[in-house]
């Protein structure tokens, strides 16, 4: 399998926003604008490559009965050790995403991988898979954030580009749920997939 | 693939991989400890410089506690040339804590918004120094004007769209005022 696949994948075919449909309370909650967006998707990332390398080097000698405690565990432990380093040195993007950092444990998509690539797989292509579901998840919440961003607020990273309010149930949960739906018609219209 | 899972092993891995992460967030919390109270002193620092007239002591070192709010005198050579009154009250989307400054006069100096869970793009705006609700406030004495917003007969304007934020906001510079007027009569 080629290595650059294993991060393509990640991104387009088996995308975690777009064709898995998986981590949505995430998404949904923190793409309120586009930089919040992508540090949830950094956030996710980060613990995701980290618990795909451990996991996926220490899941021979994880008894089957006990592995997904076990993985619960060392997820966990990275996304509390991702919530002191942020809290210390990124303040200000802590408290912005504040309680969905804690969420990232219970994010399907890296028990999700943890079950179904990293423990069947060498330390270097879970980390690879780890890159490519991150990215994937990343760019996801980052669009959805600049669509959700520019059409509620009229700013593009924080740059004020329309004046005025712009339309508030975009920056609210309703306006969540139609841009991410408009957005998986469009992605699944250009990879030519059939719903 | 995964070996055999039987008691011994289930235990005695469990057990071990608990410990190894334990052990790893220890460190990482001591490491990270001092960090995370250094920029939690200077958010607090920072509010504080935001909302009185120049100063050159320490007000964190100063503070005092008055019905559960805490005043920092901001003192220019020993005298004093404001207060920096913290407050803790509820908005829109939970507790939000604010600061807000007062001159010698009692007038506003200015505000500032520490922590809030309100929306992003509704109430949030309210951490906007240029929003009017907060420029409007600046210079002006509390005693003069009736603090609420103008849906209620006040004479203050609310953020857009975000009433509930704006009158919990107004609702905490009222406190934050009581406590300073407390603050100067026991001097």
């Amino acid at each position: 399998m080629g290595k650059l696949k294993l991060i393509s994948d990640g991104i387009i075919k088996n995308n975690p926003t777009f064709v898995l449909v998986l981590g949505m309370c995430p998404t949904l909650g923190t793409t309120t604008s586009a930089i919040n967006g992508m540090g949830m998707g950094l956030a996710t990332t980060f613990v995701l490559i980290l618990s795909n390398i451990v996991i996926s080097s220490v899941a021979k000698i994880i008894p089957d009965k006990v592995r997904i405690p076990s993985y619960i565990v060392i997820i966990a432990s990275f996304v509390t050790i991702l919530q002191l380093l942020l809290q210390a040195y990124l303040p200000s993007l802590y408290e912005t995403l504040g309680l969905f950092i804690p969420l990232i444990v219970v994010n399907c998509i890296v028990l999700g991988r943890a079950e179904a690539f990293a423990n069947k797989h060498s330390v270097c292509d879970s980390a690879l898979d780890g890159i490519g579901t991150g990215l994937g998840f990343t760019i996801a919440l980052t669009v959805l954030g600049c669509v959700r961003e520019l059409l509620g607020s009229g700013s593009f990273f924080g740059l004020k580009l329309i004046e005025g309010d712009g339309m508030l149930a975009f920056i609210l949960a309703p306006g969540a749920f139609i841009a991410l739906a408009y957005l998986m018609v469009i992605f699944r219209k250009v990879t030519g997939k059939k719903a | 693939m995964a070996s055999k899972s039987n008691f011994t092993n289930m235990v005695v891995v469990l057990t071990s991989i608990c410990l190894v992460c334990a052990a790893i967030l220890g460190f990482v919390y001591s490491v990270t400890a001092e960090p995370i109270r250094q920029a939690e002193v200077a958010k607090i620092n920072n509010a504080i410089a935001s909302v009185v007239p120049e100063f050159n002591n320490n007000p964190s070192e100063e503070v005092f506690e008055v019905d559960g709010a805490q005043v920092y005198p901001a003192k220019m050579d020993t005298t004093v040339v404001g207060y920096a009154v913290k407050i803790k009250t509820s908005s829109f989307g939970g507790p939000m804590q604010m600061m807000v400054g007062f001159d010698n006069a009692g007038n506003i100096y200015n505000t500032s918004v520490i922590s809030h869970a309100d929306t992003p793009g509704l109430g949030a705006k309210m951490t906007d120094n240029n929003i009017k609700l907060r420029t409007e406030l600046v210079g002006i004495n509390p005693a003069s004007v009736n603090l609420s917003v103008k849906k209620d007969g006040g004479d203050i304007d609310a953020i857009t769209a975000a009433t509930i934020t704006s009158r919990s906001f107004l609702k905490g510079v009222d406190l934050a005022y009581q406590v300073f007027l407390k603050v100067q009569s026991q001097n």
